[in-house]
C-alpha cells in the first residue's frame, strides 16, 4: 500500500461511464494507471476492458452513438479536451493481431514521425533505429529494413507495431490482447519486451491469459459486468496480491476459473 | 474453464493428507503404548508402518507438483497446495517422532521401566487430540479453532519440564539409571516436539484460510 501511495499517475479516470446509445458499457470507472509500470485489466469477455482501454486514446469517438460521463486524464489533463491527434501522439495502441502497413519495415516505423512533421532521412533513420532496438526487432531485421512488413512473422510484425507505436514517443502504450495472436515463443519475446520498455513508458495491457497478467503486469485491475450488463472494476491491486489474495470473491472466482 | 477435474485433485489430495495424518495419530498413541507394555514386536510394527507413510507423502508431493504445473492455481487454491506440501512435511515429521519413540522403545528393552509411566501417555494424548483438531480445521477450513488449538501446547511444554526434572531426580538417587532415564527424556522430548508441529500446522490453516503467514509458536 505505502508502495502503491508513492507511485506517480500516468493516467486517471474520474467516475468514468460510457455508453453505445442507451446502453450503459462501463459503469462509472475509477482507477488509476501509474508512471512506468504495467497494468493489466482482466475479466471475462464483454466486461468493457477493451472498452475502457480504447477510451484511454479516444478510439471509441469514431464509434457512431458513443456517448461519455466522467473524466478520463493524461497527466492530470482531461483527455477529452486535448487534440486527438496529440493525444494518440502521447497514448499509442498496439492491436491484436498485427497490423503493419503494406510497406517496407523503415517506413512502418518511420510513418508516425513523418505524420508528425519529421521529414529529413537521416533524423528519421535514427528514430526508426532506436525505435526498432527498444522494440527489440533491429538485430533481426537490421539488414531487411526495405522489406515489406508484412513478410515478418506473427511475432515479428507485432514487435514492428511497438516499435512503429514507440517511434512517436508516447507516455503510454496500450495494448488490446498483444500476444493472443502468437505462439508461446513469440508471446514471451513480447513479454521481455514489455518488461523493459516499462522503464521509458506507461503499459496498459488487456489480456485473457491470466498467466500473463500475472508474469507481466505490476498491477491487475479485474472488471465484470453487473446485472445490467454495464462493465464494473471490481478490484485493482498490486498483481502479487491479486494473484494470491484478493479481496474481492468475485476475483477469486474468477482467476480461480470458478467463473465464466 | 472446467473446474470439475481440478476441484475432484483437491479433495483427493485432502483425503490423502487426512489418510496419512490418521496414520501417524495412530502410530504416535501406540509408540508410547507399546512403550508402556514394553511390546518389541508392536515397537517394530511402527518402524515398518513409517516407511509407508514416507512413502505416500511423497505421493502427496508429486500430486501437488501435477496440479501446480498443469492447473496453473492461483489465490485460495495455490494457498491450499502449498499449505497440502507444508502439513505433510509436518506429519512426515510426527511420524519420525512416533518411530523414534519406539526406537528408544527397543533400545530400552523388554525389561521393566524405571519408573511407572504417567505424564509422558498424557503429553501424547493432548499432542494426539491437537492433531486431530488440527487436520479437522483443515480439511474444514476452520480458521477459530486453528488459533485455539496452540494453547494446548503449552500443557505439553509444561508437562515436559516436570517430566524433564523428575527423571533429574531420577538420576541424582540412582546415577545407574542414567541411560534410561535420558531415553524416557528423549521420548518426552519427541512429544513435546509435536506439539510444536501441531502449532506449525495451525499456522497453515491459518495461512490457507486468511492469505496471511502467522506465528504462533
Amino acid at each position: 500500500m505505502e508502495a502503491e501511495r508513492a507511485e506517480k499517475t500516468r493516467m486517471m479516470t474520474e467516475d468514468y461511464s460510457l455508453f453505445y446509445g442507451d446502453f450503459k458499457a462501463l459503469n462509472n470507472i475509477n482507477i488509476k494507471i501509474p508512471t512506468n509500470k504495467i497494468t493489466a485489466f482482466i475479466g471475462p469477455s464483454g466486461c468493457g476492458k477493451s472498452t475502457l482501454l480504447r477510451s484511454f486514446n479516444r478510439m471509441n469517438d469514431l464509434i457512431p452513438g458513443v456517448t461519455t460521463a466522467g473524466t478520463i486524464f493524461l497527466d492530470g489533463r482531461n483527455v477529452a479536451r486535448e487534440d486527438v491527434v496529440e493525444l494518440r501522439k502521447k497514448v499509442g495502441m498496439v492491436f491484436q493481431r498485427p497490423n503493419p502497413f503494406p510497406k517496407s519495415i523503415f517506413d512502418n516505423v518511420a510513418y508516425g514521425p513523418r505524420l508528425h512533421g519529421t521529414k529529413n532521412r537521416s533524423d528519421l533513420a535514427v528514430i526508426v533505429e532506436k525505435s526498432l532496438k527498444r522494440a527489440a526487432l533491429w538485430e533481426e531485421v537490421k539488414d531487411d529494413l526495405h522489406k515489406s512488413g508484412m513478410s515478418l512473422s506473427g511475432g515479428q510484425q507485432q514487435r514492428l507495431c511497438i516499435a512503429r507505436a514507440i517511434a512517436i514517443e508516447p507516455e503510454v502504450i496500450l495494448m488490446d490482447e498483444p500476444a493472443s495472436a502468437l505462439d508461446p515463443v513469440a508471446t514471451l519475446k513480447i513479454e521481455e519486451l514489455m518488461n523493459v520498455l516499462k522503464r521509458n513508458y506507461t503499459i496498459a495491457i488487456v489480456t485473457h491469459n491470466m498467466q500473463q497478467a500475472g508474469r507481466v503486469s505490476d498491477y491487475t485491475a479485474f472488471m465484470l459486468t453487473d446485472e445490467k450488463r454495464a462493465g464494473n472494476l471490481i478490484e485493482l491491486g498490486p498483481t502479487k496480491q491479486i494473484f494470491t489474495t484478493p479481496s474481492d470473491s468475485r476475483t477469486e472466482d474468477y482467476i480461480s476459473g470458478r467463473f465464466g | 474453464m472446467s473446474r470439475e477435474s481440478f476441484d475432484r485433485e483437491l479433495q483427493e489430495l485432502k483425503r490423502n493428507l487426512f489418510q496419512i495424518t490418521s496414520e501417524v495419530r495412530k502410530n504416535l498413541t501406540a509408540s508410547v503404548k507399546y512403550l508402556e507394555k514394553r511390546d518389541m514386536q508392536g515397537a517394530a510394527m511402527i518402524i515398518e508402518s513409517d516407511e509407508i507413510v514416507n512413502l505416500k507423502c511423497l505421493e502427496i508431493e508429486e500430486q501437488c507438483l501435477n496440479i501446480i504445473a498443469t492447473q496453473q492455481p492461483v489465490a485460495t487454491d495455490l494457498r491450499l497446495l502449498f499449505s497440502v506440501l507444508q502439513i505433510s512435511t509436518e506429519i512426515e515429521r510426527i511420524g519420525d517422532y512416533a518411530k523414534g519413540i519406539a526406537r528408544i522403545s527397543q533400545k530400552i528393552g523388554p525389561g521393566e521401566l524405571i519408573k511407572p509411566l504417567l505424564s509422558i501417555p498424557r503429553m501424547e494424548e493432548i499432542a494426539g487430540e491437537m492433531l486431530d483438531d488440527a487436520i479437522r480445521a483443515f480439511t474444514e477450513d476452520d480458521e477459530t479453532a486453528a488459533r485455539n488449538i496452540p494453547a494446548r501446547d503449552l500443557q505439553i511444554d509444561v508437562l515436559y519440564n516436570q517430566v524433564h526434572r523428575e527423571l533429574i531426580t531420577f538420576i541424582m538417587e540412582k546415577p545407574s539409571n542414567i541411560e534410561q532415564t535420558m531415553m524416557l527424556d528423549w521420548i518426552a522430548h519427541n512429544i513435546e516436539r509435536v506439539g510444536d508441529r501441531v502449532v506449525n500446522i495451525c499456522e497453515r490453516v491459518i495461512f490457507t484460510v486468511t492469505g496471511v503467514p502467522v506465528d504462533l509458536n
